[in-house]
């Protein structure tokens, strides 16, 4: 069983994720937005004192600060050149976060789907070496280029302790950096509102020792394989259609609408970061994910008996 | 004023029958040292509610099992077992042990956060 925890928990606590960088690109945003504030309230500061002065401040001040000169210098000049010397030092700052692949540079396809992520783990050359869902698995201490795509309307990637936020639009392909200094979990989330259930749209991203990730994407490239104890749950996969929407790699099972189900048991959470992932809530959510997420495109199963909906809880949860 | 001490004695006897009238008489439902806070917290973390709709939990409203409000004074757990607390432990651990044809899986809870789960789900009483 995957542990139980919903995504939304890992954007949950305090320090709020967004001021709490984990790794070199989310570090220069934090930093901007400090930088940000600072100025802000400088200006704001300045901006007060100034009208204090011209509100109660001797006569000679008041009459200084009278002419036309302020308009030009306090109106003009001042926001010109503060305002480009941000955007200046904030382009510079964040520069390398969304620039093209390097050669070498790990590459992860990321399509945004109604209301779901569809990854993909590419090789050299951009071929498609393992599909997965709702779950971004990454090697600690490096960079990994995310090809950000989308299938239907547009969404927008945010994982805000290990990167920026971008657009995943239709026909384009965007490319978002992210870099995790430390093995863990990472909640993300889609940022653009997309339709029905958009709010219950996230993700984890799984950062693990470059050893471990190894380890993980052999097993990942590993087909299905199911205990035998599950093969009725199999049977009742198979007999309810599931695979015209669903692959599990090693089996009849080869749609592609939904969710690649290969290694589903494996994963931490369930319906795209939303519930904990154990047998009780994968039999929920085939009975009636309606109920959980409405509007999504997976239609309820009211026809499946208590025992065959605990049977295919079971083969999924096998799944691993 | 000046009490005597029959009218004490009477006073005393009518807030007893008030107060038993206020009572309802609640069945054996005790769980020695169990943690109803501690259960709803396993509650959420274990996703009960993607098939049930449980008060304290705001989402997900699961429509696959039962409502769990008023749980507390039901007279029978999933239509068929007597709601009574070891009852209650044995069918959150291992539904399909006591009714085979539940779509409920075993819950992997240890037999003491069932007893937690137990003592949250009568707290769920109608009033």
């Amino acid at each position: 069983m995957s542990a139980e925890r919903a995504a939304p928990d890992s954007l949950r606590g305090w320090p709020p994720p967004v001021l709490d960088p984990a790794g070199p690109f989310a570090a220069p945003l934090h930093l901007l937005t400090w930088v940000l504030v600072g100025v802000v309230v400088l200006v704001m500061l300045v901006v007060l004192l100034t009208l204090g002065v011209a509100l109660f401040g001797p006569r000679a001040w008041r009459k200084a600060l009278g002419g036309e000169r302020l308009v030009w210098i306090g109106g003009m000049g001042f926001p010109v050149v503060v305002l480009s010397a941000l955007l200046v030092y904030g382009l510079t700052l964040t520069a390398r976060l969304s620039d093209a692949p390097r050669p070498g540079e790990m590459l992860i396809r990321v399509t945004g789907e109604m209301w779901w992520w569809r990854v993909a783990y590419l090789d050299a050359a951009g071929r498609e070496t393992l599909q997965d869902a709702n779950e971004i698995h990454i090697p600690t201490g490096q960079p990994v280029a995310l090809e950000l795509e989308s299938s239907d309307v547009i969404h927008s990637l945010w994982i805000p302790r290990l990167g920026g936020k971008l657009d995943m639009i239709p026909g384009r392909r965007n490319i978002l950096r992210l870099q995790a200094d430390r093995p863990g979990e990472y909640g993300g989330q889609c940022a653009e509102f997309c339709g029905g259930p958009h709010a219950l749209m996230a993700l984890i991203v799984v950062a693990h020792d470059p050893a471990e990730f190894a380890a993980w994407r052999a097993r990942s490239l590993q087909p299905a394989a199911p205990q035998p104890i599950v093969t009725g749950g199999a049977r009742v996969f198979g007999r309810a259609g599931c695979g015209a929407c669903h692959t599990v790699r090693g089996t009849d099972a080869t749609g592609l609408a939904g969710p690649d189900l290969t290694h589903v048991g494996a994963r931490r959470t369930l319906g795209a970061g939303v519930l904990p992932n154990n047998p009780g809530t994968l039999a929920g959510w085939v009975s009636n994910s309606q109920a959980i997420k409405p509007g999504n495109r997976m239609p309820a199963y009211p026809v499946l008996s208590g025992q065959d909906l605990r049977a295919v809880a079971a083969y999924l949860d096998s799944l691993e | 004023v000046q009490w005597k001490s029959d009218q004490i004695v009477i006073a005393l006897l009518a807030l007893t029958l008030l107060s038993a009238c206020a009572e309802k008489p609640d069945p054996p439902r005790a769980l020695g040292g169990a943690d109803a806070g501690h259960g709803l917290i396993l509650v959420r973390t274990h996703g009960c509610a993607a098939c049930h709709q449980i008060p304290g939990v705001d989402w997900p409203r699961g429509q696959v099992g039962g409502p769990l409000r008023g749980f507390a004074d039901r007279g029978l757990i999933a239509g068929r077992l007597p709601n009574q607390p070891d009852t209650l432990v044995a069918w959150l651990r291992d539904p399909p042990a006591l009714s085979p044809q539940t779509a409920m899986p075993a819950s992997g809870l240890s037999s003491a956060e069932a007893r937690d789960v137990a003592a949250f789900l009568y707290t769920l009483d109608e009033r």
